[in-house]
Order: C-alpha cells, then sequence, then structure tokens
C-alpha cells in the first residue's frame, strides 16, 4: 500500500530531499575552492577584539561531507525512501519481519512439534522440555505470575493445588490459549453495609478464621439468596465459571477481613489476556506442561 | 558619542544567577532518579516517584538551566557585538520573569501528575500558551536588537542563536498544539503515527536547536573571547551553519526506527542524521581550531579548559548520534541505556560544559570584574565534573550495549535467555557508578554555586558603557 494519500504528495516529498541534498551539494560546491597564499582575517570586527579568519575548509571534512552524500544518494536508490520508490533491493520492513519470522519457524518448529504429540504429563517430566517451558514462562507469564510462578495479589499462584478455572492439563491448556475474565459482581448495593459484615464473617468461618459467630449465622442466609449460584451451595466454587472455592483456604487477593470485604462490597473483576494466536498450539503445550508440572511434581523427585 | 549609555546588563545578570541555580536544581533531581534506580525503596510516595520526577528533571536541566543559560548569554552576546542596547527592555524583563514562572509552575505541575504526555513537552497547555507569549517577547527583543545594530554585519554567533529562537518557536507551537478538557488536561491536535512523529520532529530538533544551534552560539563568541584569537574559518561558519539548520529538520524519524512509522520516513531520517555528521563536526572544528597558536592557553585557564572540553564532547556524541540512527546499530541500542549515556554526554559534556564555561566568564563582568572569586575552584569544578561526566558515560555504555545483547539473546530452540528482570539485574552496578558520576557532577554545581556568591557578595552591579563599533578593515 502506498503512505501517500495522492501523488502530490509523494511529489512533495520527493521535492524536500531533493531540494535539501542539493541544498548540501550547493553549499559544499560554492566553498570548494582550494586556496594558496596567507589566511587573512576575513575584515570586521566585533566587541572590540572579535575578528574571523577566513581558513578555507578542512580537505577531510570536505571529503567526510561529501561520503555521507554520496551514501545517502545511493541508500535511497536502494532502499524505500525517495517518495514512493521502493529501491533496488525491495526491502520493506514488513518483508524483513515476515522473513524472519519464517526461518524461525522452520528452524524452531521442528523443536517444539515433538512434544506436540506426548501427553501433557509425559512432557511435564522430560527434562529438556521443561526447560524450554521455563523460559517461555519466564518470558511471556513471570511479568504477572512472578519468575516462580507463585503469583501476586490478584495474579493466581500456580505452583499449589488450587484452581479456580481447573488445573487438569487440558484446561490449563484452554486457559493459556483464550485467557480468562474472572468477574463477581458488587454485592454492596444488594446487602447493605451489615449484610456485607455478616456474609464475610460467615465465609470467614468456613476457613476457621476469626469470625463473629452471630454475624456468621445471620450471613449464612444471606450466602444461600445471593452466593450460592456461582460458589455452590457449600461454597467450594464452580470451576466452570472460575468462581473459587471458599473453603480451600487460598484467596487471591488476600484473607483479611478488610480484603474480603472489599471483595464483597464492590465485587471483583480481573483478566488473563489469551496466548493461543500470539505463540501458536506447539509452545502453548510446551507451557501448559510445565504449569502442570509445577503443581504435579513426579513422586520420583 | 560615548555618552552614559550603557548595555543592559541586568537580565543578563538575573539570568546568569538563576543558571547556576537551576542548574543546582535540576540536578539534585537528576540524581535523586539516579538513586532511585539503584534503590527502589526511595520512590517515596506518588510525587517523589520516579515517574513524576524524571521529567522534573528534563525539564529543569534542559529548559531551567540550558534554557537561563542561553537567554543570558544570547541577551549578552547580542548587545556587544551589535553595540547597542537591547532592543524593548522592558520586554526584556518580561521575557525573565515569564520564564521563571514557566519553571516554577512545572516544578508544581510535573510532580502533581499533570502532564501532556509528550517528551521534553509534558507541561500542560496553560504553561505553554506562557511559553508561546515569552519565546516571541525573546524574538522581538533578540531580533530587534540585531536590527538597530552598528555593524554592518551580523556576528556569527548570532546566527546561531536567531536560528535556535526562531525554530524553537515554530517547534513548540506546532508540537503543543492540543485540545484542552480541563484547566490542567488537554488531548494533543494529532493522533497515532503522525503524532509520534511530530513529537519526535519536536524532540530532535529541541536537540538540534535548543541543546546545538544555541549552544554554538555560545561557543561562537566565548571562545574566542576567552582564547584571545580570531575564529578559526568565516568560509566554515557558514557553510556548517547553513547544512546544520538544513538537515537537522529532517532527523526526528531515527527515534522511531522499526515502529509504525513509514519506511521512506525511517529511511530518510536515518540519511539525514549521517549528513548531519560533518555540519556538526564543522562547528568542532571551527571552536578547536581558533584555539590554534593559543594551545598553551590551555594549562593555566580553566575556563578554557571548560569551553574546549565541550566541544570535544560535542564532536563525540555528534559521531555516536549519527551511528546510532544507522538502523542496524539502532535495532541494538534503542530503549536501553545506551541513549542515555548519549543523551548526556551531549547534555553534560557538551551543553553544561559549555554553558558553564561561559557563566565562568559572564559572571565576574556582571560584577565590572573580570575573573572569579576563586580560579582554584573553577579547576577544581572542571576536573570533578569531567571525571563525573566519563563515568556516567562510560558505564551507560556498558549497561547499554549489555542490555542490548541480552534482550536479543536466544537460545538454540528460539527461546531468549534472558528474562527481562535479568537485564535489570545485571545494571545495578552500572547504575550505581553512573550514580557516583551524577553525584561528582552534581558536586561541581555546588562549588560553582558558592563560587558564585563569593564573587557576587559585597559588588555592586555593573552596566557596562557601550563600546563604539571598530572601523572595519580595508
Amino acid at each position: 500500500m502506498a503512505d501517500f494519500i495522492s501523488g502530490f504528495w509523494n511529489a512533495y516529498v520527493m521535492g524536500l530531499v531533493g531540494l535539501s541534498l542539493l541544498f548540501c551539494l550547493f553549499v559544499l560546491m560554492s566553498n570548494n575552492k582550494r586556496e594558496t597564499g596567507p589566511v587573512e582575517l576575513h575584515g570586521h570586527v566585533w566587541d572590540e577584539n572579535l575578528a574571523e579568519y577566513n581558513n578555507p575548509l578542512p580537505r577531510w571534512w570536505l571529503y567526510l561531507f561529501w561520503i555521507t552524500l554520496i551514501f545517502a544518494v545511493v541508500y535511497l536508490v536502494m532502499y524505500p525512501g525517495f517518495g514512493n520508490t521502493k529501491g533496488a533491493l525491495g526491502w520493506s520492513a514488513v518483508g524483513q519481519y515476515e522473513t524472519e519470522m519464517r526461518v524461525a519457524e522452520e528452524r524452531y518448529a521442528p523443536i517444539f512439534a515433538k512434544y506436540q504429540g506426548m501427553d501433557v504429563a509425559a512432557v511435564a517430566i522430560d527434562e529438556e522440555a521443561r526447560g524450554a517451558g521455563k523460559r517461555l514462562f519466564v518470558t511471556y507469564c513471570a511479568q504477572c505470575h512472578g519468575a516462580d510462578a507463585r503469583g501476586a495479589k490478584g495474579f493466581p499462584n500456580l505452583t499449589d493445588k488450587a484452581w479456580n478455572w481447573g488445573g487438569e492439563a487440558e484446561t490449563i491448556k484452554t486457559t493459556i490459549t483464550g485467557g480468562r475474565m474472572g468477574m463477581m459482581p458488587p454485592f454492596g448495593p444488594v446487602l447493605g453495609p451489615e449484610g456485607v459484615k455478616d456474609v464475610v464473617n460467615y465465609v470467614r468461618s468456613l476457613s476457621g478464621f476469626a469470625h463473629d459467630s452471630l454475624r456468621a449465622q445471620r450471613g449464612v442466609e444471606l450466602f444461600q439468596q445471593n452466593c450460592v449460584a456461582c460458589h455452590g451451595p457449600e461454597a467450594k466454587g464452580t470451576q466452570a465459571m472460575g468462581a473459587p472455592n471458599l473453603t480451600d483456604g487460598d484467596w487471591l487477593y488476600g484473607s483479611t477481613e478488610a480484603v474480603m470485604t472489599e471483595t464483597v462490597q464492590n465485587g471483583r473483576t480481573n483478566r488473563m489476556p489469551g496466548f493461543g494466536e500470539f505463540l501458536g498450539e506447539a509452545k502453548v503445550h510446551l507451557l501448559a506442561s510445565y504449569v502442570y508440572g509445577l503443581s504435579n511434581q513426579p513422586a520420583a523427585k | 558619542m560615548q555618552s552614559q549609555a550603557t548595555y543592559n546588563y541586568n537580565v543578563v545578570r538575573q539570568f546568569s544567577i538563576m543558571t547556576v541555580v537551576w542548574g543546582v536544581v535540576g540536578m539534585l533531581v537528576g540524581v535523586i532518579v539516579a538513586a532511585q534506580l539503584v534503590w527502589p525503596e526511595l520512590n517515596l510516595g506518588e510525587w517523589l516517584h520516579f515517574g513524576r520526577l524524571r521529567p522534573l528533571h528534563t525539564n529543569a536541566v534542559i529548559f531551567a538551566f540550558g534554557g537561563c543559560a542561553l537567554f543570558a548569554t544570547s541577551y549578552f552576546v547580542v548587545q556587544r557585538t551589535c553595540h547597542t542596547p537591547l532592543f524593548a527592555p522592558g520586554l526584556a524583563t518580561f521575557t525573565f520573569w515569564g520564564w521563571q514562572l514557566v519553571i516554577v509552575l512545572a516544578a508544581i505541575s510535573l510532580p502533581l501528575g499533570f502532564t501532556s504526555g509528550k517528551e521534553y513537552a509534558e507541561l500542560e497547555w496553560p504553561i505553554d500558551i506562557l511559553i508561546a507569549v515569552v519565546w516571541v517577547s525573546y524574538a522581538i527583543v533578540f531580533f530587534g536588537t540585531i536590527a538597530k545594530r552598528k555593524t554592518s554585519h551580523i556576528y556569527v554567533a548570532n546566527w546561531f542563536f536567531g536560528g535556535f529562537i526562531l525554530t524553537v518557536a515554530l517547534l513548540h507551537i506546532v508540537n503543543s498544539a492540543a485540545l484542552p478538557v480541563s484547566l490542567t488536561k488537554s488531548y494533543s491536535a494529532y493522533a497515532g503515527v503522525q503524532d509520534a512523529m511530530i513529537q519526535w520532529w519536536y524532540g530532535h530538533n529541541a536537540v538540534g536547536f535548543f541543546l546545538t544551534a544555541g549552544f554554538l552560539g555560545m561557543m561562537y563568541y566565548f571562545v574566542p573571547k576567552q582564547a584571545e584569537r580570531p575564529v578559526y574559518s568565516y568560509r566554515l561558519s557558514v557553510v556548517h551553519f547553513w547544512a546544520l539548520i538544513f538537515t537537522y529538520m529532517w532527523a526526528g524519524p531515527h527515534h522511531l526506527h522499526y515502529t509504525a512509522l513509514p519506511d521512506w520516513t525511517q529511511s530518510v531520517g536515518m540519511i539525514f542524521s549521517l549528513i548531519l555528521l560533518a555540519p556538526s563536526w564543522g562547528g568542532m572544528i571551527n571552536g578547536v581550531m581558533t584555539l590554534s597558536g593559543a594551545w598553551h592557553k590551555l594549562r593555566t585557564d580553566p575556563i578554557l579548559k571548560f569551553l574546549i572540553t565541550a566541544l570535544s564532547f560535542y564532536g563525540m556524541s555528534t559521531f555516536e548520534g549519527p551511528m546510532m540512527s544507522i538502523k542496524t546499530v539502532n535495532a541494538l541500542s534503542h530503549y536501553t541505556d545506551w541513549t542515555v549515556g548519549h543523551v548526556h554526554s551531549g547534555a553534560l559534556g557538551w551543553v553544561a560544559m559549555i554553558s558553564i564555561g561561559s557563566m565562568y566568564y559572564l559572571i565576574p563582568r556582571m560584577y565590572g570584574k573580570t575573573q572569579m572569586y576563586s580560579v582554584g575552584l573553577i579547576n577544581t569544578h572542571f576536573w570533578i565534573a569531567t571525571i563525573g561526566i566519563v563515568l556516567y558515560i562510560a558505564s551507560m555504555w556498558i549497561a547499554g550495549v549489555m542490555q542490548g545483547l541480552m534482550w536479543r539473546a536466544t537460545n538454540p530452540d528460539g527461546t531468549l535467555t534472558y528474562s527481562f528482570v535479568e537485564s535489570v539485574k545485571a545494571s545495578y552496578p552500572f547504575w550505581a557508578i553512573r550514580l557516583a558520576g551524577g553525584v561528582m557532577f552534581f558536586t561541581g554545581m555546588l562549588i560553582m554555586f558558592y563560587n558564585m556568591v563569593k564573587t557576587m557578595a559585597g559588588e555592586k552591579a555593573y552596566e557596562a558603557p557601550v563600546v563604539a563599533p571598530a572601523a572595519a578593515h580595508a
């Protein structure tokens, strides 16, 4: 696609580029005389003693200028740059990108493809595959989940057995491929401040945290009315919709009363981007195996 | 006509003093942000966070320190070489107070988080308008003085100052065009890749005209004055002036190599950046060669040391710049600390050194003296500053090349050898060395401040009588 919306701008750019180069040429040509004899002062004096010699331009400097000008013209012949001209080499940034990607694909695809036919559990214990998986992980995943995959507030720990969306090999693959969007609606407006406190105390009682038992008792009913649709009647969560198990001691945002109140009050929205299109199936398979291996260490180890 | 007419030294004096003051402030902020990179715990709260202080540092050193130095020297030089007091002295006074107001507003608004998000043009639209008004006033004073000059020829320093003033007005007004939505928030008038291109057209020409042409003007007065030698070549000054201002305009796209910017724009940016090498070196040659026949003065005159070292750093960074604009080199250097090192070899080595040297010439003359309170302290300042720059630049080169190589290293399976954070970890020792270099340079500014205060102490402000132009040599 041409970079200019009309032929006018093409001509305009060509004209300006050409003019600038010609101007440099003109300035050089008109000062190119070799002079002999003594160098004289230019003849004006400013501020008592400021004067100027009129030494000729140093030759080496002139040659340097010429070389860069010649380079510029040659470059414009070889590469796109003079208006819409494509350049004798037919180079383009997009072309270079596509070539490099194709070469990389040819070179590396077989390495990753060999694991693709293998079972995730099998890849997870393959030393070489784990090495490659770890390198992919620190490049693409560590920004959120940490280099040790233990996560941070709002970013799940991938080394434990708690899985909001499911920890089976295929589910991990689905998560990496398509990403996930978790959403808990705010319950502050529904429950009111007292109701929020009651529910929080009930949920805390499920994990044996310090709680107000009277509030927890009142919270049972509110929980049954408002929360079970996602978290289930026993608060064990629903992996199909990413609703966390509230009884397993694993807390994505933290387990203090303040944080839990904030969660119930305002809800939570969280998103993991999909990597399928970007990385391709083979690398996703390797990554999924690596992540699977983090919480499913082989007994031998 | 030896009446009592005097040059307007008042505004020169004001700008000179504030040059040193803002130099101390701007470089202190630089030391703080350098320390924050070594010890991230120093990011205390949002107002003193790296992201807020970094633009404060760049604005303070470029526009407060560098800007005041340019105002002071251009007002001084244009009067003395035109043999006439400043045109519109009231307007000149306004430029002083207006510029100080801009700086104070920047120092308040940037830490508070008000920014237009354009590098080196972060200030929001009301401040931008104030800058434009001050700048147009500056142009009126400067060109008005040129117009009423008593000499037939315009001295070469004034070409550079004039080119710098005109172009900065154009750059600032075009790049700052924005749609305000409130007093403190506006959106750029341009979108997408056009916005990026205009930003770097501005950004690189801020380097080319604010930080190069303006300071070359300074060089063309203070080097021959301090060396007491004629400028090396009138002809060379003509050639490199026109070549410089004609080609700098094109160089902006080299900041956007391998981006969405069209290929042709990147190519044009690269070739003109390379062509810039010779015109830039023309200024260096003309300055350094002015010393021929007076080289011995370098041994005893620390002011000349500042000026000539500045020209050496200028030559070095204007060689490095064109090299870094070559796409294949840029692919390695871009986004690394190499860029930061390059900028500082220009900013500390060239801009700051030439300004400091010129100020050491200028400040005593504002009080009717010819020498600072202590020449020994100027010498101390020179050495501590020079060693500081070398530490700064060398550490950033090593860190930059290392980062570039780490980021592109791949394993046999095509995966990256290093994660980003590993390159951060590997950079720590170099950031510590950079901090040490920065502290040294800052210490030099404190010495200068002390020397300036001692020079001024007990002295009355001096206004020099206007000198009649010498009869032209036949």
